[in-house]
């Protein structure tokens, strides 16, 4: 197969990018995007010039570092999927496929594809964590979790990180992210001791970050490689007001 | 994901700093948060619509003739000072409605600066990613509905209605009135129009803003939502295409 590629390349933060058009030949319709990105970049290198740069580390979708806006869509149109799971089977030969990073102001470029996402790890150590007793696992039987409570935390823990909903969100609001990671703890009865600070602490952390607001319009869900329901921004708007309730009544 | 503690330091993160905040200081900071912002929206948002829905069982009432309209219109006057406390507080209401929406939208710009040069939208409907734009236009049709009907600037024939009989205000003839001329109708069923946009998505999203939604209820309401917007259209509407088909005839000659 053959590809038109339209790639954002930027050389560093400071200078201005824009898009480089790329002839993609001879690619194996069961590449992975990835792997494309690879071979063109091995050409690249063959020619003496710069190769694109770009993120990835497991490429099996589990890992959350890849971050390609694949034709206007996060991780690219095989949804629910990270864009190491697209494979280039799924576009028409000969096709015209843009390649951009994930855009927000709190994902400031480095180079070319590459954002830094540092700011949804400063949300996490806002509050995205339980204080435990190091030492030796404790008898699994000492803390009882319902299994349908267990099932609802596993869902929110499932999110991998890679902040797919802020690339995809009209507002790039970080409020998916934010809500799985304050709701899988919330669920879980280690989380009750922080949960009041905690998620008061990470709406914080997102705002001063400089994400933008949820606006509903659900971007978010129809994009996440974990498959997060936007229906967790309702549990964390509701756990945000009852903790706002909470501090003010001094608790 | 890379270099994960770059600016730690250089962010400060108030709740983390002064736990123990006063309330006041409490009240408003969920007030300046994202979510804060958002909740007064929705809050606002849910008594705007309540009115809007009072207010089209008020107008409908010109189907069952002019002493249902005009007794309605009488009873309204007659509250007097308390007339002015729920304008007071449907004013307020608009009033925070937008300035919290304004802010919203002018951090969403902020949060990207460097826009896609080609972007898709999978999920997000034309209604809600043009909520400020619906908003908008719908406020213009607001202030000028208020001229027309509530101060009766714009038509002068309006001062030439006498009262009917029963010696109240003839609401029913000035609507008629109003209604017969084309571009006023066609400019309130543009207004309309816009307004049910504004609530196909408003009316479910005021839902999940405030947190009462969850997985199974998500796509209820949405349905709910945009049926509920559009027999809001029909029924505005219903009213202004009576008039323009004569089916609703002024009950004074001017």
């Amino acid at each position: 197969m053959n590809f038109k590629l339209k790639v954002w390349r930027q050389k560093d933060p400071k200078t201005k990018g824009k898009l480089v058009a790329y002839e993609a030949t001879d690619v194996s319709p069961n590449m992975s995007f990835l792997e494309m990105l690879d071979v063109v970049n091995e050409r690249l290198v063959a020619r003496g010039e710069e190769p694109i740069a770009f993120d990835s580390d497991c490429r099996e979708g589990i890992c959350g570092t890849c971050s390609l806006t694949i034709n206007g869509e996060a991780h690219g149109p095989d949804h629910p999927g990270a864009a190491c799971e697209v494979y280039m089977r799924r576009f028409k030969d000969s096709a015209t496929i843009v390649v951009e990073p994930f855009r927000a102001k709190p994902f400031p470029l480095i180079k070319d594809l590459v954002v830094d996402r540092g700011a949804l790890d400063r949300i996490v150590q806002a509050g995205g964590f339980i204080s435990a007793r190091a030492g030796s696992a404790p008898e699994a039987n000492s803390t009882l979790v319902p299994k349908h409570e267990a099932d609802r935390a596993m869902e929110a823990a499932a999110c991998i990180g890679c902040g797919a909903c802020a690339a995809a969100c009209p507002n790039a609001s970080a409020m998916l992210f934010t809500a799985a990671k304050v709701s899988h703890l919330a669920f879980l009865p280690q989380g009750q001791p922080e949960r009041t600070s905690r998620v008061l602490k990470m709406v914080t952390a997102m705002d001063a970050e400089g994400f933008g607001n949820c606006t509903n319009t659900y971007e978010c869900e129809a994009v996440c490689p974990a498959q997060i329901s936007a229906s967790l921004i309702a549990k964390l708007n509701r756990e945000y007001a009852i903790a706002s309730l909470r501090r003010n009544a001094g608790e | 994901m890379l270099d994960s503690t770059r600016s730690t330091s250089n962010l400060s993160y108030p709740a983390a700093e002064g736990w123990n905040l006063k309330p006041v200081t409490a009240f408003s900071s969920f007030c300046r948060s994202s979510i804060g912002k958002k909740f007064i929206v929705a809050a606002t948002g849910v008594v705007l619509i309540l009115f809007v829905v009072g207010h089209l069982l008020g107008n409908l009432q010109i189907f069952l003739g002019p002493d249902w309209v005009n007794g309605y219109a009488e009873h309204l006057r007659e509250l007097g000072p308390l007339l002015w406390v729920i304008r007071a507080f449907l004013l307020v209401n608009v009033l925070l409605h937008i300035y919290f929406t304004i802010s919203l939208a002018i951090e969403n710009r902020r949060a990207r600066p460097v826009s896609y040069k080609k972007k898709d939208y999978i999920k997000a409907t034309f209604a809600s990613r043009y909520m400020a734009m619906s908003g908008l236009i719908v406020l213009a049709f607001i202030l000028y509905h208020l001229a027309h009907f509530t101060v009766r600037v714009t038509d002068p024939r309006f001062l030439l209605l006498k009262a009917d009989p029963l010696n109240r205000y003839d609401v029913y003839s000035m609507m008629v009135y109003g209604f017969q001329n084309i571009f006023v109708s066609g400019f309130y069923i543009l207004g309309m129009f816009l307004l049910a946009l504004h609530l196909s998505h408003g009316t479910s999203s005021f839902f999940q803003s405030l947190g009462l939604n969850d997985k199974k209820l998500t796509p209820r309401l949405a349905t709910a939502g945009r049926v509920f917007a559009w027999l809001i259209f029909i029924g505005y509407t219903s009213i202004p295409v009576a008039v323009l088909l004569h089916l609703v005839k002024p009950a004074q000659q001017l």
